[in-house]
């Protein structure tokens, strides 16, 4: 039971709105300490799991290009592309990244796109300027739009990737099911994460042109 | 063989230049401790293959406390006219370099197979993604900078820029995996199994599917990842109840108690690569701002996978 303390440190220091990276070294240590290890233990294994972990600040890599980009005019030549796009509303962007990413990823090629490399650049940009084709927005629809722009990356990696027979969670799946004594296929595991993909599709594709119609109601609201 | 060691080398290389940017600007405040920070997370890519678990702990402890002690703000972006000229200036060639990366991503991914000096893979055939994208960002970064013209200190400039907005927060991820591997270890998810089963009494197969769905998003809320969370509800929940008992179908059961298990890391700041750092990433003021945004989906998608599961897990 005084292992879980870690999770109560974790979960009061979030609510407490500390910093995460503090709060995280407190309740490993707290765990490990609980859980029999003596401090240098504790501090080795973070060690060990912050080296093998290093491959999640590869996409660091991305931002002198993005960043060059943006100093070079990308967002402003984006606003200005889209300004002459009559069809397109922020809802239309999103609908069309989301099935491109969760088509892509089901593919297994879940690395192609991502929040760095087209959300921050491309995506984001595309969507806020669809609205800003209608006048100035404010800061807080202009957040509100980016944060479903994220939003959009996510659900379409998560609900795409486990459609592909060899990514790691359907590996992991098998591994862990052929362990307890169950053969099952890669295949299998992957065609039963095909409704769970279409129904993704449906909510935040629904959700996506809820955004929409409220945003033009808020747009004829103003004066 | 280009390996992943090799793409480390590199984003070191990057971070360590980042630092040295930071400690440059004389009229910075706290730029020591910036300098310090990216120049310490620089130096875990470059050496942390080769030094001992504890001075890698050590590292991650002296970034914890760089950060905690505030970090220096990032510089100010190019003002909105000068971006204007720009744009006019470049047009559609801006889309060049950006497009680039995905292009040579798909393709390096794509043809990898065939690539051989010798008998050796090109690329390092278990990173073949990771090398891919890390080429593709040299090949955009070559283009754009000779597509636009500009000197090859700009775009270290502006991702400097860049990575100081997103801050502390880029360190995050690793540190958090890293909770997990100690959780692991400590057994933690073991005694989250033994509660769940003991505390709700599973009299039938609806409530041992919902037990488990909710239980695999719940505890990956915890975890921050549905990998830590599906071995120990599987063999918890799972595998003894949901197969065992009731009869249920092992591969249905495992593929939507998985994809549960993604819509708790859709509502949990503890999957901090996903939620929080595109929060830093796109300027958000507030750091929950995008997993606000998703509940509502991913509360919904739980929902359809519960129901999937509890109409077909039973026949077979």
């Amino acid at each position: 039971m005084l292992v879980l303390s870690g999770i109560a440190i974790v979960i009061l220091g979030f609510a407490l709105r500390l910093n995460p990276l503090v709060v995280v070294v407190v309740a490993g240590v707290v765990t490990g300490i609980a859980g029999g290890s003596s401090l240098s233990g504790v501090i080795e294994t973070f060690g060990r799991a912050f080296v093998e972990n290093r491959y999640v600040g590869i996409v660091w890599l991305v931002l002198p290009v993005i960043g060059l980009l943006e100093r070079a005019g990308l967002r402003e030549r984006v606003q200005a592309l889209i300004a002459t796009m009559r069809a397109i509303t922020t809802a239309r962007v999103l609908l069309a990244y989301l099935l491109l990413r969760q088509i892509t990823s089901a593919l297994g090629l879940n690395a192609l796109f991502g929040q760095a490399q087209m959300i921050r650049p491309l995506i984001a940009p595309m969507a806020e300027a669809a609205e800003e084709r209608h006048g100035p927005i404010t800061a807080c629809t202009r957040m509100e739009i980016r944060a479903y722009a994220a939003a959009t990356d996510n659900i379409g990696l998560f609900f795409g990737e486990d459609v592909f027979v060899a990514i790691g969670s359907v590996l992991l799946m098998k591994g862990f099911l052929q362990q307890s004594g169950y053969a099952v296929a890669p295949l299998d595991l992957a065609v039963w994460a095909i409704p769970t993909a279409l129904a993704a599709f449906l909510i935040h594709g629904t959700r996506l042109l809820l955004l929409d119609r409220r945003l033009k109601r808020a747009r004829s609201a103003a004066p | 063989m280009i390996t992943l060691e090799h793409v480390y080398i590199l984003t070191g290389v990057m971070f360590a230049v980042f630092a040295i940017g930071r400690a440059l600007d004389r009229g910075s405040a706290r730029r020591w401790r910036s300098a310090a920070f990216w120049g310490t997370y620089a130096l875990s890519f470059l050496a942390g293959s080769y030094l001992p678990d504890l001075l890698n702990g050590m590292i991650l402890i002296v970034l914890v406390v760089l950060a905690a002690s505030g970090l220096a703000a990032a510089d100010a972006a190019a003002p909105i006219a000068a971006r204007r000229e720009a744009a006019q200036r470049n047009g559609n060639r801006l889309f060049v370099p950006a497009l680039t990366i995905p292009v040579v991503v798909l393709a390096v991914t794509v043809f990898a197979k065939w690539l051989h000096i010798g008998n050796t893979a090109l690329l390092e055939p278990a990173h073949t993604t990771l090398v891919a994208l890390a080429l593709a960002v040299l090949i955009a970064l070559a283009l754009g900078c000779a597509l636009l013209r500009v000197p090859l200190l700009a775009p270290l400039r502006e991702g400097r820029r860049l990575m100081e907005a997103v801050g502390w927060a880029a360190v995050l991820p690793q540190t958090l995996a890293s909770l997990g591997a100690l959780f692991a270890a400590a057994g933690v998810g073991r005694v989250v199994g033994q509660l769940v089963t003991q505390a709700i009494p599973i009299t039938n197969g609806s409530i041992a599917v919902v037990t488990y769905t909710l239980g695999m998003a719940m505890f990956t809320v915890i975890m921050g990842n549905a990998f830590a969370a599906f071995p120990v509800m599987t063999a918890g929940i799972g595998l003894p109840l949901i197969v065992g008992r009731f009869g249920g179908d092992p591969v249905i059961m495992s593929a939507l108690g998985m994809l549960s298990g993604f819509c708790g890391t859709l509502m949990t700041p503890m999957a901090a690569n996903f939620n929080i750092v595109p929060a830093a990433l796109l300027e958000l003021p507030d750091r929950n701002g995008v997993i606000k945004v998703q509940i509502p989906s991913a509360v919904l998608l739980l929902a359809a996978n519960t129901a999937l599961m509890a109409a077909f897990v039973f026949r077979r």
